[in-house]
């Protein structure tokens, strides 16, 4: 189910502005990949190239190829609406349903791929939510409003729906950047759980929280306002956090910029 | 708690009387109140107690005039469906006026609220933002063209041509009981009127709803999309769930207007006073096309007889949106208003 992610000479756009500009990089299966580095440097846009999201914003555009497993995401013939079903997306904020139950929310999905089946949908509800940590506090209260939840429960739910139709990656737009500490804790146990089942990544402002949860960084950063984001090193978390190749990235990781 | 510090200083710098007005409402609440709060305060509590009142008199007037014609009424008012309050003795019923009113309104609304739901998700969904900008400007300002207008365009332009839409409608549907005809077909029936009335109703519905559906908030458009959502399947999961609240006021709105509206319609409609859900046949009325037609001429009884059927259009209208506040509010914890 994990799978692996090559990107190539991607190149993402706003319109006329060159937003990311020649990215390299290979993630491994089953692992947990951070995307680190200062505002505006591209790294939430990088991560929305992976499931073809940048685009739906007016204007966007990318160049280059994201190969999941073999298959370009940009090919010809790509419908993202399948490409989106295979690469799960969690945002920033929790952004569940407003107008759904927590049982509805979970399910939404899997209605989408049209599941009917009622056992078969209850059965999912329960496995996605034990799968985010969240059954315990709300199978007494499926059919309440998922907009009712605590900030922390919304995302965990957030995620619940998202790996209710079994993707092969999970994307994480800094999932923890709305909650409070415990809440965040809740999330980062959950990561390193989901990781024996999906390939992860995740963009974060959090530096401790990238060095907790991941196996891989990958330090993002732009030379000036204005000019495009560029992906400067990737490695494994311990060495971007003890011992990184790049002046930059050890300016960044100590705090003398960003 | 107040974020405007400069609020107070303008108030008293501008007069005093103001000041001393704002002083005493504050005293009386006890706590320590600023000036110029206190006084928006008042002015925004007389403006809403101003509008009930307003409202009691609308009805409190209705009622008075329209007393002496009902005890002079020979007939129930509430289910006589002549009409001969000029008559000696008078007879006067509102059973046919209120059933026209209420049939042309709802095919107004069947035929209206589809199409503006559909014109306002092309703006905001589907259409490119170089299209999306002047289509949304018309709306809005189709919108706030008297519906009138519409109405003399509906009768000059359309009705002529509607003679062979309701031929075929009842050649091919006749069947269904609705569209039957026992006095064949000519351009003036409920049908007709009804047409009209969606063609002015329909640029106000398309206008409020395409402002509802701008209101969904991007992340829950892109937490469908994310899941895997078609862009109709995003509209279906994110969009119409989120704004059925503002989509259903807004048709309420679309759907007083269509009660309310008077020349068009009694310039469509043959102005008969019977009940028969034969929509293509050439008959029926409604109260304000009644009104419009009957006030000149009416003798006291008879202006008392229109005064208590716009009575009853006024009641009817605060019962639908009674009811369309009763819809809302029967799924207000999954509106998003929580989250």
């Amino acid at each position: 189910m994990a799978t692996r992610i090559d990107v190539s000479g991607l190149t993402a756009y706003y319109g006329k502005f060159k937003a990311v500009s020649d990215i390299h990089f290979s993630i491994e299966p089953k692992s947990v990949t951070a995307f680190i580095g200062p505002s505006g440097c591209g790294k939430s846009t990088v991560l929305r190239t992976l499931n073809r999201m940048h685009e739906v914003l007016p204007a966007a555009r990318v160049e280059g190829r994201v190969l999941l497993d073999g298959e370009d995401l940009y090919g010809p013939g790509v419908d993202p609406v399948n490409v989106r079903r295979a690469v799960g997306m969690v945002f920033q904020r929790p952004n569940p349903f407003p107008t759904m139950s927590i049982y509805d929310n979970v399910v939404a999905g899997l209605r989408l791929n049209g599941v009917r089946k009622k056992s078969l949908l209850d059965e999912r509800v329960e496995e996605s939510l034990r799968g985010a940590n969240l059954w315990e506090e709300v199978k007494d209260r499926l059919g309440r409003p998922g907009a009712g939840l605590s900030g922390g429960q919304q995302q965990r739910l957030c995620i619940a729906r998202a790996i209710a139709v079994e993707p092969q990656v999970l994307l994480m737009d800094e999932p923890c950047s709305a909650l409070d500490p415990i809440s965040t804790l809740a999330i980062e146990d959950l990561i390193s759980k989901l990781k024996s089942s999906y390939t992860i990544v995740i963009v974060t402002h959090n530096m401790q929280q990238a060095a907790r949860v991941s196996d891989t960084t990958a330090f993002f950063t732009l030379d000036r306002t204005g000019d495009p984001g560029r992906l400067v090193e990737m490695d494994r978390t311990e060495k971007i956090f003890s011992n990184p190749t790049e002046k930059r990235t050890e300016e960044y990781i100590t705090g003398r910029f960003g | 708690m107040s974020s405007e510090p400069d609020g107070p200083r303008k108030g008293s710098s501008r007069n005093d009387t103001t000041v001393a007005a704002a002083k005493s409402a504050s005293s009386s609440d006890g706590a320590r109140v600023k000036p110029a709060d206190a006084l928006f305060k008042n002015l925004t509590r007389s403006a809403g107690l101003g509008l009930l009142a307003l409202i009691a008199a609308i009805a409190a007037f209705l009622v008075l005039e329209a007393t002496d014609a009902l005890s002079a009424n020979t007939g129930n008012f509430l289910t006589t469906t002549e009409w001969f309050p000029n008559g000696s003795p008078p007879v006067f019923g509102v059973a046919a006026l209120l059933f026209g009113t209420l049939l042309t309104a709802v095919i107004a609304m069947v035929i209206a609220v589809p199409v503006a739901v559909g014109i306002a998700l092309f703006i905001t969904v589907y259409a490119p933002r170089r299209l999306a900008t002047p289509l949304a400007f018309v709306v809005d300002l189709l919108a706030a063209v008297p519906s009138v207008i519409f109405g003399l365009w509906g009768l000059i332009v359309l009705v002529p041509r509607m003679e062979g839409v309701q031929k075929f409608l009842t050649d091919y549907f006749g069947w269904i009981p609705l569209f039957a005809t026992d006095n064949g077909v000519v351009g003036r029936s409920i049908f007709v009127a009804s047409v009209v009335l969606a063609i002015m109703i329909l640029p106000i519905v398309a206008a409020l709803s395409r402002e509802v559906f701008l209101q969904v908030p991007t992340a829950h458009r892109e937490a469908a999309l994310a899941l895997g959502a078609t862009r109709w399947e995003m509209i279906r999961t994110a969009v119409l769930p989120y704004g059925r609240p503002g989509v259903i006021s807004a048709s309420m709105l679309g759907l007083g207007r269509a009660m309310g509206e008077t020349i068009a319609v009694a310039l469509v409609l043959p102005a008969s006073f019977d009940i028969s859900w034969q929509v293509l046949s050439p008959a029926g009325n409604t109260i304000a096309a009644n009104v419009a037609n009957g006030f000149a001429e009416a003798n006291d009884v008879g202006r008392g007889a229109l005064i208590a059927s716009g009575l009853v259009l006024f009641v009817v209208t605060m019962i639908v949106n009674m009811i369309a506040r009763a819809i809302i509010a029967r799924r207000r914890e999954f509106s998003g208003a929580a989250a």
